[in-house]
């Protein structure tokens, strides 16, 4: 496990080097440190509306079997360009919801196996992609940017692309089994 | 764009509710959505607070310019509207660094941070300029280098090698980011009038 020791000492690593880097060149660190993160309190409280906003819609959506029903209506599309019936629902709610898609991966890696073709795909999947709409939410509300112009499809053309790539190396590497 | 898929999300969720019985469940979604969305902004400034307080002092130090003086070649050819020596340089850069550690916490800040100065090089307008959606074509492509989460969960489930999904994720991440950049510049230039 030595990629996780290294992901492990990284952070401690880092804050220790900023902090010896900023005394050297005789920065006032702590005044700096607190000016900086005032600003973060400001950014947080920001966010909110646009957040509520967002999944709000999200919840109506998923709750509603609204989100459950698109899925059926896509799934034998899905099957028929190569797409595992299993993961389906993952790939939906990967760009909407963070949570739910560690959820989701977590459960498949439990019912199919780590070692499996699924769990393998969700594992790639989750590690991958991002949630799109949270990435896009967070950072443009945070600046007060109102028109998002072509990000969204931009956005999500990208995780096609994601959902697609994965699923060719995954088979490339580990077979389809 | 985002207000069609915004109230599309909320009718349709409303009708569909209506058509199969699913109402209470709605009720309970709105508010609990509600409630997660101020869960998540209560829950980030904590790491806001730590880390644009960090970020200030790499800043002041002139950690954050030399950073961006190392990568700047490669920065320069995926922003070409931003100046080489402006501090959003070194924010997404920072951004994307901390990204690939999987440092999601750390990166979040720093790509708001970013966000902010190319707001600034936009002239302060509040549409998105062509490098913001660059930047975020980039973070919602996640590039990672090491899934720790997913690493977790593997071995949880007992996986033969949980981490045999390290080298796959770092391919998958590199083709999509790159996919990302190809997609945004597309729209870029087809909008863009020619001549």
């Amino acid at each position: 496990m030595s990629l996780s020791t290294i992901s492990i000492t990284f952070i401690p690593f880092l804050i220790g080097f900023i902090l010896l880097y900023g005394t050297f060149k005789q920065v006032s660190t702590y005044e700096s440190f607190v000016e900086g993160g005032k600003e973060g309190i400001k950014i947080a409280v920001q966010i909110i509306p646009f957040l509520v906003g967002m999944l709000v819609a999200i919840s109506i959506f998923r709750a509603s079997g609204a989100l459950d029903a698109l899925m059926n209506l896509l799934r034998p599309f899905m099957k028929s360009i190569g797409v595992p019936a299993e993961i389906v629902p993952l790939l939906f709610i990967r760009p909407i919801s963070g949570t739910a898609a560690l959820g989701m991966t977590s459960d498949l890696i439990a019912v199919y196996g780590p070692d499996s073709f699924i769990g393998r795909l969700a594992s790639i999947l989750q590690g991958s992609t991002d949630t799109t709409f949270y990435v896009l939410t967070v950072y443009f509300g945070a600046v007060g940017i109102k028109k998002m112009g072509d990000a969204l499809k931009v956005g999500l053309l990208a995780d096609v692309a994601g959902i697609i790539i994965s699923i060719v190396v995954v088979t490339l590497l580990f077979g389809t089994k | 764009m985002v207000n069609y898929i915004w109230v599309g999300m909320t009718i349709i969720g409303i009708v569909f509710a209506l058509i199969n019985g699913t109402m209470d469940a709605v009720n309970k979604a709105v508010f609990d959505g509600a409630k997660e969305a101020v869960t998540i902004c209560i829950g980030l400034i904590s790491v806001l607070v730590f880390w644009l307080g960090m970020m200030r002092i790499a800043e002041e130090s002139g950690l954050l310019e030399k950073l961006s003086k190392l990568f700047r070649p490669l920065v320069k050819i995926i922003f070409p509207e931003v100046p080489v020596k402006h501090p959003a340089m070194g924010y997404i850069l920072s951004n994307m660094i901390s990204n690939m550690f999987g440092l999601g916490n750390a990166a979040t800040p720093l790509g708001i941070k970013a966000m902010e100065e190319l707001k600034k090089l936009n002239g302060g307008k509040d549409f998105a300029s062509r490098s913001m959606v660059t930047f975020l074509a980039i973070n919602t492509a996640s590039i990672t280098i090491i899934p720790t989460t997913v690493i977790a969960i593997r071995m949880n489930y007992h996986s033969a090698s949980p981490t045999e999904i390290v080298v796959p994720t770092i391919i998958t991440t590199l083709l999509s980011a790159i996919m990302a950049i190809l997609i945004d510049r597309y729209f870029y230039y087809r909008k863009k009038p020619k001549g």
